[in-house]
């Protein structure tokens, strides 16, 4: 609001007061979910330590921080090429689904002759198709950057179609008294209007490369996130099954964070003001 | 059904062609059951320089009006003068300035850069000489200050200062105005009322101005054209004689009272 930018700054009593109890609710609202997830660490402790259950059906979560600090290179070794193909992936998924949606949005015929097919090839289960690649594709880096990307684009494509349209039909009448091109208005109007969209849809393809580059790795592979999981399944070696889905569950929130983060300085207005 | 008007040239006005000039003009809108008529055979003439309201219960075809000047839609029929040409050389020349109900503002841009907008589009990267800058124009609407603010950041009589401040960047001798202070408070829409007076007379820019208040008719317009709804047509144009400069406070005199209960009267039969 307007009275924001004139407030003039906290210089009385009251304003301190009220500045010290904001500062003490921001530090509660940061502190309470670390004490949630101390106590939840603790139920997990004790009912192991209760019911004495065996180390490999499932480990306690000591045994899986120790884990995960002695293997700590072996599972960096790992992380590396999970990592490059979910960022690949996600890198080619994304660029693909905006190229797309750029067309969609100036060929109207291509969009309602192409956009019901990507919707239905959107509800093919993504995972079902990765043995399909793997046989198509071989065994490198190839079938688990498809796969990730694959399960990126959908929903990028759809939000971006959306975000590019959802122009005000008074702003287009603006653009056209200024007598602007269609380029401009694509530059100066829709692709600044989608990007609370691509970015709604990025944040959760960052989640999704990883887990699609995860998959890809079950299938016949020897290094990565998602073949260590596998080994180490069948090794029942359950700490080092924890350790690793730690390690993936790490990375996912990390590129999904960096995403949100790209997304605050980037995005700094509210949509909803016309 | 024909009706036709043509309005008193200000004295000072030089003799040149119109701002606005229609014959016979009707536009029809085809939805998929059946054919609407905006607006049948209005003939009109607004001289250059002089500020005409359009007042008209909705489905009147007053926003059409302003769009056919603005060359955003095509007449079905009749004929549509802006300034002498085409709507749409009017518009390609910048002589076109439009101001929407909502501001319209680009909520990535501040405030400065909303109103630079137009030297980013079309083709026209430089001010005509002479004419007002940005930084100019948000001081005429009283902006002087909030030039980095971000739409999210200003009051919406304040987005409503920026886009008017946008609308008359290069100098438009034509300014359309659609209901742009209709989702305003009443104190802003006065507020706003008064200095929109006040840029009228320091530019000399011809202003049709619609809206749906009576009492904006009647404070803003030296003449008011009354329309008549489904099919839009001209019902009347009443010619408004009040001193000038106008003020708020001359809204309650008995002069200004029974120019609005005549306007009601005539509304009532549209």
């Amino acid at each position: 609001m307007a009275s924001d930018l004139t407030m003039p700054l906290a210089t009385d009593s009251p304003d301190i007061i009220w500045s010290a109890a904001q500062r003490r609710e921001r530090w509660r609202r940061r502190l309470l979910p670390l004490a949630g997830a101390a106590m939840l660490l603790f139920v997990w402790w004790a009912l192991i330590a209760v019911f004495h259950v065996r180390s490999f059906i499932a480990p306690a979560p000591d045994v899986v921080a120790l884990t995960f600090y002695q293997k700590f290179d072996m599972l960096m070794a790992n992380l590396g090429p999970t990592a490059l193909e979910a960022v690949c992936g996600f890198a080619l998924g994304n660029t693909a689904a905006i190229a797309i949606a750029t067309v969609f949005v100036h060929r109207k015929s291509v969009e309602q002759a192409f956009f019901p097919i990507a919707v239905l090839l959107h509800s093919i289960p993504v995972v079902a198709t990765a043995p399909i690649l793997v046989l198509l594709l071989g065994n490198g880096l190839a079938p688990k950057v498809s796969i990730a990307a694959i399960i990126c684009f959908f929903p990028t494509l759809v939000n971006m179609v959306r975000g590019l349209e959802s122009v005000g039909a008074q702003s287009m009448e603006l653009m056209h008294v200024l007598s602007a091109t269609p380029r401009e208005v694509f530059f100066k109007l829709r692709v600044p209007t989608s990007l609370p969209f691509l970015f709604s849809a990025l944040r959760i393809a960052a989640s999704t490369a990883t887990v699609g580059a995860i998959v890809g790795e079950w299938i016949g592979s020897q290094v990565g996130i998602g073949a260590l999981i596998i080994q180490a399944t069948y090794n029942f070696d359950s700490a080092l099954l924890y350790a690793t889905v730690l390690c993936g569950s790490v990375f996912s929130v990390a590129f999904f964070q960096l995403i949100r983060l790209i997304e605050r300085l980037v995005v700094r207005w509210d949509a909803g003001v016309v | 059904m024909a009706s036709s008007a043509v309005l008193a040239r200000p004295a000072q006005a030089d003799a040149g062609s119109p701002a606005a000039e229609c014959r016979d003009l009707t536009v029809h809108f085809a939805s998929e059951r059946r054919t609407v008529t905006a607006l049948e055979r209005v003939s009109l003439t607004v001289a250059e320089g002089s500020f005409l309201t359009v007042l008209g219960p909705s489905g009147c075809g007053k926003s059409t009006l302003l769009r056919v000047m603005a060359d955003i839609i095509q007449p079905s029929a009749g004929s549509m003068r802006v300034l002498g040409g085409t709507p749409a050389e009017a518009r390609r020349n910048r002589q076109i300035g439009f101001v929407f109900q909502d501001a319209t503002l680009l909520p990535w841009r501040t405030a400065l850069d909303n109103v630079r907008l137009p030297l980013e589009v079309g083709g026209r990267h430089e001010l005509p000489s002479g004419s007002m800058g940005p930084e100019e124009l948000l001081a005429l609407v009283g902006l002087t200050g909030w030039e980095k603010a971000l739409p999210h950041e200003l009051s919406g009589g304040m987005r409503q200062r920026v886009s008017i401040a946008r609308a008359l960047l290069g100098g438009p001798r034509v300014l359309l105005m659609d209901e742009p202070f209709g989702a305003l408070d009443e104190i802003t829409r006065d507020r706003l009322n008064e200095e929109l007076l006040r840029i009228w007379r320091e530019t000399g820019t011809t202003i049709v101005f619609v809206t749906h208040s009576i009492y904006e008719a009647a404070f803003l317009g030296q003449q008011v054209l009354m329309l008549a709804a489904r099919p839009g047509r001209v019902r009347e144009i009443v010619t408004i004689d009040l001193p000038e400069p106008r003020h708020l406070s001359m809204r309650e005199t008995p002069a200004f009272t029974a120019q609005a209960a005549h306007l009601r009267a005539v509304l009532e039969t549209c």
